[in-house]
């Protein structure tokens, strides 16, 4: 992609990369913690030691004992993920659109919203079985919201300009939504799936931790039955990994599907 | 006498007032009429529902009474026979210029390739050959205007609605585009209802000058037949003493309101 070249001139530093800085970062933080607990300050049974948790995680990777609880979680994450932003992108549309059931539904959403979700999940792991399902729909409870909301404010906040405009070169209401509501909804979305990523994340493990079979969630749990505090940080590791990764992704899918917008300030492609 | 392109008769709109019960009337049992072909420009001091006249000419507002006439037909809904030229940017932001050139005849069921050739040609007679690729955001205000006016044009409206089109330009970018805008409505006679603050602007384009009183429940004040030469030149236009003339007759009958809706202001 375009990352700036090493020029002679120096550039502005917020224009440089900053990677070796974020590295140097977390290797101090790492190496505090390594120095903090090896010697004694803070005592290794509870705080963990960095080395053994890096050792935990390699090994998982190496005997492949944690694919299958990683896929697990993965899968939860993806349905979760996909169900409610979908769920979330039509109910934000259709309220959007329709002021008389915005008006309607609006006390039951916000009463469904502000309720503590994670609650909920004993409740699906009841419904549903300690299987996959129970965590994909604590997930989707999470993710509706973020993206509902996310929908529903940019339908209402599409340019009154544009929509005049789009009436005038002939859109019917189908059109309408199509080629003037979706497009603008879609980078209020995208704003809002990087924290929705996260939040599908959270009712996989969170449902996983409170009652499973399988998971990264449920490897935690095991760990912490028997206070091994390395594997509870490991587990803990790899999701915030995957979690970064699956950020990344839609980082990426955002820069395809957006490049319409106008660049970030300061980082300009034009002369 | 031929059917009017355009009628408005007896039109009152209002709005909810802000904050306060009742309504405020933006205009007051206003009538108008485009003759097939004319240029007529709508002038008025600022806040005099100008905007207000075209919408319902557009058929984007409903008008509290009165009604909207095209070509003799009364209008429901949004005016099919209309082009409208919209002061702030009305491109759409996630289209290429080209793409947004022929989002028109998309919406109007033309094949996508098939909109897509023409919308190249109506690129290249904007002079944005090179541009269709960009966004609107990659391009200057002025190329964004003759975007806009290629998007509306495309279409081959029989009337050109036009709300302060150019009055976010530079000097030289508007007069530039006033030419072009002389240069296609003389290729393709359009009736045009244009809006403006601008005097000079009314005076050099139009054949027909047409003046509102101060708001609100904006009324005709007046109205002045340009009869100065065609074809036009902008620039050069303002200097003819017929101009100079006609301008200072028209700025008689404006000062007066202006001075009104300063005072009105500043209640």
């Amino acid at each position: 992609m375009n990352v700036p070249t090493s020029d002679t001139s120096r550039p502005p530093l917020r224009r440089r990369s900053l990677l070796p800085w974020h590295l140097l970062l977390l290797v101090i933080v790492f190496g505090s913690w390594h120095v903090l607990t090896k010697t004694e300050v803070l005592p290794p049974f509870f705080f963990g030691e960095p080395l053994v948790v890096g050792g935990r995680i390699v090994d998982w990777f190496v005997t492949g004992k944690l694919f299958p609880h990683l896929g697990r979680t993965l899968l939860e994450t993806l349905l979760a993920f996909l169900v409610g932003t979908g769920l979330g992108l039509v109910f934000g549309l259709w309220l959007g659109l329709s002021p008389f059931a915005a008006r309607l539904l609006d006390p039951y959403i916000t009463a469904i919203n502000s309720m503590p979700r994670v609650i909920l999940a004993p409740i699906f792991a009841l419904w549903f079985g300690l299987g996959i399902w129970s965590k994909v729909l604590l997930g989707v409870t999470l993710v509706f919201f973020i993206v509902f909301y996310s929908v529903y404010h940019g339908v209402r906040e599409v340019s009154p300009v544009v929509l005049s405009n789009a009436r005038m070169l002939g859109a019917n209401r189908r059109q309408l939504l199509r080629h003037v509501y979706l497009p603008s909804a879609m980078a209020w979305v995208f704003s809002s799936l990087h924290t929705a990523v996260g939040m599908a994340f959270v009712g996989a493990v969170v449902g996983e931790y409170l009652g499973s079979d399988k998971g990264v969630g449920y490897l935690i749990l095991q760990a912490e039955g028997v206070f091994d505090v390395n594997t509870v940080f490991a587990g803990v590791l790899v999701l915030t990994g995957c979690a970064l990764l699956l950020d990344w992704l839609v980082t990426l899918v955002e820069k395809r599907l957006l490049n319409w917008r106008p660049a970030a300030a300061g980082s300009g492609t034009q002369g | 006498m031929a059917i009017p392109a355009l009628t408005l008769e007896n039109i009152t709109c209002t709005f909810p007032a802000r904050g306060a019960r009742g309504t405020y009337t933006a205009i007051r049992d206003i009538s108008l009429a485009v003759a097939d072909g004319e240029f007529v420009s709508l002038v008025g001091p600022t806040g005099c529902g100008k905007s207000t006249l075209l919408n319902a000419a557009a058929g984007l507002l409903t008008p509290i009474a009165g009604q909207v006439t095209v070509f003799g037909e009364t209008l429901v809904g949004v005016n099919r026979q209309a082009g409208y030229l919209f002061q702030a940017d009305a491109l759409f932001p996630w289209r290429n210029a080209l793409d947004n050139i022929s989002v028109g005849l998309e919406f109007r069921g033309v094949s996508r390739n098939e909109a897509r050739a023409q919308a190249a040609d109506w690129l290249k007679r904007v002079g944005l050959a090179q541009h269709g690729a960009k966004y609107p955001h990659e391009l200057s205000g002025g190329m964004r205007k003759r975007v806009a006016l290629a998007q509306t044009w495309i279409l081959a409206p029989k009337i050109l609605l036009m709300d302060e089109p150019f009055s976010a330009l530079d000097v030289q970018t508007r007069q530039l585009m006033e030419n072009e805008l002389l240069a296609l409505w003389a290729q393709a006679a359009k009736s045009v209802l244009f809006v403006t603050h601008d005097l000079e602007e009314a005076i050099a384009l139009s054949d027909r000058v047409v003046l509102l009183s101060a708001g609100p429940a904006s009324r005709l004040i007046g109205e002045f037949a340009i009869d100065l030469p065609r074809p036009r030149d902008v620039a050069e236009v303002s200097l003819q003493p017929r101009f100079v003339e006609l301008h200072g007759a028209v700025w008689h009958a404006l000062k007066e309101e202006v001075t009104k809706a300063h005072e009105r202001a500043d209640v």
